[in-house]
């Protein structure tokens, strides 16, 4: 019985770190149809700016806590940057294609950040553990437990709120529902579907640097770490249903626990039951679990 | 009869290649083959509209099933090793084309994708089959026939032209007919074809568990060639590496998806050898490229020459 704290801390922390980098994805295609490829590069992308920005701050040995601000500015600039770059320089003029011609054009854009990268940061391993030691250790049954995770959670929290209430209880996020609903309609109606698209996809992006800067603390940063993550991100995506927020949140709730429960009793299998759980729901509900109807067109 | 004509000049040219080349261009030929066979399955599928984004699955099957014969069951026929790939990956699809078939669009593509990342969760963790790392395999004969080291590689490029002639005529005798046609009309408006009496979810089946014994064809020929074979053969990259090949070459021709992943092969080495870290980066750019100014792939140029001439 003891295991069951320690199991479900575990999970939770992972299930917040997959949330921060589903949510964007998750948003991008509500609105745009787009499954972005791309959105690992932008985590990827956080990662390494934020090692350089908290690395600077640190080495001009200004205040120690305000490396956690550079973290959270570091994805700011990566998404209000890059995200901006990527969707009026080129996925403007790809709209209306085929759902999977589009993950192709993300994953080229995918393969070109990569090297983009590669040029930019070089290729040895980037680390920044002091953000990760600052806050301490806090015990939890018997347990030592970095606070950094506590942090992390409240993080991945604080997201999904303002997320959730920036869609439902304010003016552009009403607008923003409307072209998810009907993207012709709305035009008619007289919103600037062009504007809101590229919001969308800096906020998306924004929210995979997010990710990446607040994972940069806890690993050696090299070329490659946003590989794994995209695939990750789709499994909770297309388990909690493309393009919902709240099935995003179930999904990285479902598979973080799973994880942390099959790393606790059978190691071997971390990898194999993400996928696993992923192919279950599908199997259970093709769609996803909080889907919305489309009609059948004959 | 333009097919017999063409499947004897590539075979004839194939053989030629395999007893005169340097090993290094029969190694990179025999790679460019394994994949073409692997992509021209993919294209069987994309005639119904579907794209698996899992292909490395069946890919890693038939490599894995080619290796472990050799390695655990000692059995050393390049052969045996070549039918058994195929088999073992056609025997998966037909088990998961039972519940793959009933999905389209982006939904199969996810589905397959993580059918291919929990076969590369299981290998990467299980100790005996080499974790990471993988392990190596000889083939020592082929149809019984002791082979002399050195020569291995060249018999093996025989072996898989004949393979890839073979798949590819049925290819086009099977495209070509009345089930092309179908597979077509299912891409294009699946309920039609439903009202008209055939059904969609057994053209979909079908070219599913094709592609799929195609993948484990070509998975054998690849684990033959290199000697090796890893994990990272089932991993979403790897899929997404045939989905580009086929983009590259276009869907249009039988011939397509060898062209496409012989440039495929040749522009990796040369960019592996001058340019490792812009690699990635230049295939963006050339899929980024193709999909916007020659969206039915290279295959378009031909056709455009063949038009204006």
């Amino acid at each position: 019985m003891s295991s069951i704290l320690p199991i479900a801390f575990d999970g939770i922390t992972y299930a917040s770190w997959l949330f921060l980098i589903s949510a964007g994805l998750t948003l991008i295609y509500g609105v745009m149809r787009i499954l972005n490829v791309a959105h690992g590069s932008l985590y990827a992308l956080g990662a390494y700016a934020a090692c350089s920005l908290a690395g600077a701050w640190l080495g001009g040995g200004l205040p120690a806590a305000g490396s956690f601000a550079m973290l959270l500015l570091a994805a700011v600039l990566v998404g209000s940057l890059v995200g901006p770059v990527i969707e009026r320089g080129l996925l403007q003029w790809m709209y209306g294609k085929d759902e999977v011609v589009l993950v192709l054009i993300t994953y080229a854009v995918f393969l070109i950040m990569e090297d983009v990268i590669k040029l930019v940061w070089g290729v040895d391993s980037l680390l920044l553990p002091e953000p990760y030691a600052l806050p301490g250790n806090l015990q939890l049954g018997g347990l030592p437990y970095p606070v950094y995770n506590v942090l992390l959670i409240a993080l991945a929290l604080a997201t999904g709120l303002a997320l959730a209430w920036a869609l439902y209880r304010t003016r552009q996020g009403k607008l923003l529902l409307a072209v998810i609903h009907d993207r012709e309609m709305s035009m008619a109606m007289g919103i600037n579907v062009s504007r809101v698209y590229l919001a969308t996809f800096a906020v998306g992006a924004t929210l995979a640097a997010l990710g990446g800067a607040f994972t940069a603390p806890t690993i050696a940063v090299t070329p490659g770490i946003g590989v794994e993550v995209i695939v990750l991100a789709f499994a909770v995506v297309v388990i909690g249903g493309l393009g919902s927020l709240g099935g995003a949140a179930l999904g990285a709730l479902l598979v973080g626990l799973v994880r942390s429960a099959t790393v606790r009793y059978w190691p071997e299998a971390e990898l194999f039951s993400i996928y696993a759980v992923m192919a279950l729901v599908l199997i259970a509900r093709p769609k996803g679990l909080f889907a919305a109807q489309e009609a059948r067109k004959i | 009869m333009k097919a017999a004509i063409v499947a004897i000049a590539s075979l004839a040219a194939l053989t030629a290649l395999a007893l005169l080349a340097p090993q290094w261009l029969v190694f990179m030929a025999m790679l460019a083959l394994a994949k073409g066979v692997v992509v021209l399955g993919l294209l069987v599928l994309m005639r119904t509209g579907l794209v698996s984004f899992g292909q490395g699955l069946y890919f890693g099957i038939g490599a894995y099933t080619a290796a472990l014969l050799s390695h655990h069951l000692h059995v050393a026929d390049a052969a045996v090793m070549l039918l058994a790939g195929a088999a073992a990956a056609g025997l998966m699809a037909a088990l998961l084309g039972l519940l793959l078939a009933g999905y389209r669009d982006i939904f199969f593509a996810m589905l397959s994708l993580a059918f291919s990342m929990i076969l590369y969760g299981v290998l990467v963790k299980s100790a005996a089959l080499g974790s990471t790392d993988g392990f190596n395999l000889h083939a020592r004969t082929f149809f019984g026939v002791a082979l002399a080291p050195g020569v291995e590689r060249r018999v093996f490029l025989i072996a898989g032209a004949v393979c890839a002639v073979v798949v590819a005529l049925l290819a086009h005798r099977l495209l070509g007919g009345h089930w092309g046609r179908l597979s077509t009309g299912v891409r294009d408006n699946e309920l039609r074809v439903a009202y008209l009496g055939a059904s969609p979810y057994r053209v979909v089946y079908v070219n599913y568990l094709i592609a799929g014994a195609m993948a484990g064809l070509g998975g054998a020929l690849a684990a033959l060639a290199v000697g090796h074979v890893d994990p990272e053969m089932t991993y979403w990259t790897t899929s997404g590496e045939f989905v580009f090949i086929a983009i590259l070459g276009g869907t249009q021709s039988i011939l397509a998806p060898f062209v496409a992943a012989s440039i495929f092969e040749a522009l990796r080495t040369i960019a592996s050898q001058y340019a490792p870290n812009v690699w990635q980066m230049s295939l963006g750019l050339a899929m980024l490229a193709i999909i916007m100014f020659l969206p039915a792939g290279l295959w378009t140029l031909a056709e455009r020459r063949r038009r204006s001439a």
